[in-house]
């Protein structure tokens, strides 16, 4: 094997940043302009807060358009943006402007939210700390996995890829340097937005466990 | 008092490590809280679970209190009601004088620990006394929604010198020119309010105030309050009873010498006339293991606030796993993902038809309940605030984004 595997954990500190919406009009004029780590927040804290939900609820941006503003086919599509599919916050950001300006082009209504139900833009502050779990063999990162925490699992498999601007997920990063190329190869293809936290870590366990 | 390692059997020991990690990043900083009352009142509540937390955890945490008269106090108060948007007359003189207050305080105060936490509005003229260097945070408990704009300018000019202001809900941030953080206030899942309580505890409160444990009850508990809609409640009750054999608990506490409690009171029993199946419950201070036991009892939990602050009472019933329907006002949307951890309304109408659909549907009641102390576990205890904190301290020693420990 390379390098050992260093397991850190992440906590956040959230930002608020004053910046309000109440209808999809603003909603679009403010996602252009707020910066690329509160999009990164609002498309993933559901993740962390609700990871214990199943099916994952969507991203913030749908929550709202779908249960304050009521306009549900405008909240399926945003809540179907396929996030794996984005390597950069601001591609991810670029999606989410088409979807709002498509349906603001077509005349569609941009009536304003209840006062007091505005959307409100977040940040946060991301903390990186380390764990007591180091793995030197496959069979070790084996027996790790369980053992982990929520954050340190999502801190591995999100925050790396999209956040901190990595090819992959540190997990398939490592096992590719590794030389067992075909386990990272099955673990870059996992969709982890579409299941639970919990979920994950069992797929995980699945996937490497037939490997070793 | 609790021992940090109490919570573990709860949140987990990795939970207590990393709080004792990042404890240790703080090595050296004195942290020093400041508000104006060492009893009573929400602030001081939470400092006193708080404070000998943060010692515990090796931080050199200190707690100070300003002086006033009954003058001071009675502007603060004023001040209080303000910004919450009450139209009250407050006078240049006032401001003055609350002003003379804060330098006198300032002038006998040592300020010059390493971060100087202020809590409201009440010493928030300290930060006259700042020296460069020593971060300062000012940490606002109270609804900033709609604040009367005289007194919130007031405010603002010593709210900016801060280096960082603290706000318990989104709604609640204004545009300001110093970063705003988003700190969520807690429930301790230790405390008598919330900790598990044997059936038979249960069972004996039920009996004493004529509950029957047999047939579904519906709750709300608050303080007598127009602002709680306690004769809301009884009409959403009377459309479901209608369809449902329930029952319904109103309880809460208030003054005595409070004449407004008196007459919600009066209107609550009123409205509720001689339904047997209506409990109004006014509670005594320390009445916590009965609002608990009143909680654990409900098959549904209501929140029916037309303005709320945070609404901690949601959080203690979600933590017990109950269902709740609450009002989306205040920081309740933040404890309740709509049809996922539990129900928000904003009528009557629409909370009588979720109301029904819980009675009639426990499965999915129990779930929402199952979910909804979930997210309590994760994001509402006093060991998440604890952690907000000490992460609120170590960034004021970071410019950057994505901090590495």
């Amino acid at each position: 094997m390379s390098d050992p595997f260093y397991f850190f954990s992440e906590l956040h500190l959230v930002k608020l940043l004053g910046i309000r919406a109440k209808n999809p009009c603003e909603l679009l004029e403010r996602i252009k302009q707020v910066p690329p780590s509160s999009i990164y927040y609002h498309t993933h804290r559901f993740l962390q807060q609700h990871h214990y939900l199943s099916p994952e609820p969507p991203n913030d941006f749908a929550y709202w358009v779908t249960n304050i503003l009521g306009l549900d086919a405008l909240g399926e599509s945003l809540a179907s943006v396929d996030i794996v599919r984005f390597g950069s916050i601001d591609e991810l950001r670029q999606e989410f402007i088409r979807i709002l300006f498509d349906y603001i082009a077509k005349g569609k209504y941009c009536l304003d939210c209840e006062a007091g139900e505005e959307f409100h833009f977040m940040d946060c502050v991301t903390v990186i700390i380390p764990t007591p779990y180091v793995a030197r063999t496959v069979r070790e990162f084996l027996d790790i996995i369980p053992k982990l925490s929520i954050y340190s699992l999502y801190f591995h498999v999100f925050e790396a890829r999209m956040r901190l601007r990595n090819a992959e997920n540190d997990f398939s990063r490592w096992l590719r340097d590794s030389g067992q190329i075909a386990l990272a190869d099955k673990l870059s293809r996992l969709d982890p937005y579409t299941m639970t936290l919990e979920g994950l870590r069992e797929k995980i366990i699945k996937v490497v466990s037939s490997y070793v | 008092m609790f021992n940090i390692h109490d919570y573990a059997a709860i949140v987990g020991q990795a939970t207590i490590d990393e709080l004792y990690f990042l404890a240790s990043r703080l090595q050296g900083k004195v942290i020093q809280h400041i508000n104006s009352t060492a009893v009573g009142g929400g602030v001081a509540e939470i400092l006193i679970r708080m404070v000998p937390l943060l010692k515990q955890l090796g931080v050199d945490a200190r707690w100070d209190v300003i002086k006033g008269n009954e003058k001071f106090f009675a502007i603060t108060k004023n001040m209080h009601n303000a910004l919450h948007g009450a139209a009250v007359e407050i006078t240049d003189d006032d401001l003055q004088f609350f002003l003379e207050v804060n330098q006198e305080n300032a002038a006998e105060m040592a300020l010059t620990s390493d971060i100087v936490f202020v809590h409201d509005p009440q010493p928030i003229a300290l930060v006259d006394k700042k020296t460069a260097g020593k971060p300062w945070i000012w940490r606002c408990h109270i609804d900033f929604t709609e604040p009367d704009m005289r007194i919130y300018n007031f405010l603002k000019q010593f709210i900016e010198r801060y280096d960082c202001a603290v706000f318990s809900a989104p709604a609640f941030s204004r545009v300001l020119s110093i970063p705003q953080i988003l700190i969520s206030p807690s429930i301790d899942p230790l405390s008598d309010k919330n900790k598990d309580l044997p059936e038979s505890v249960i069972a004996e409160v039920l009996k004493r105030f004529t509950i029957d444990p047999e047939r579904p009850l519906v709750t709300q508990i608050s303080r007598f309050d127009y602002l709680k809609d306690p004769v809301g409640v009884i009409e959403v009750y009377r459309q479901v009873k209608k369809h449902i054999d329930c029952q319904l608990v109103l309880a809460g506490g208030g003054a005595t010498d409070d004449p407004e409690g008196l007459r919600v009171l009066e209107d609550v029993r009123t409205a509720a006339g001689d339904d047997p199946d209506i409990h109004i419950i006014f509670l005594p201070p320390s009445s916590d293991i009965e609002i608990n036991a009143l909680q654990r009892a409900s098959a549904v939990v209501l929140q029916k606030s037309l303005k709320e602050g945070f609404g901690l009472t949601v959080a203690e019933a979600l933590w017990k796993g109950r269902p709740v329907i609450a009002s989306a006002v205040g920081g309740i949307p933040l404890q309740i993902a709509h049809k996922y951890s539990g129900i928000l309304t904003r009528s009557i109408e629409g909370t009588v038809f979720y109301l029904k659909q819980l009675l009639n549907e426990p499965e999915y009641a129990r779930k929402l309940g199952l979910n909804g102390r979930e997210h309590i576990k994760n994001n509402f205890l006093i060991t998440r605030h604890l952690r907000d904190y000490l992460l609120l301290f170590i960034s004021l020693y970071h410019q950057e984004n994505i901090i590495y420990l």
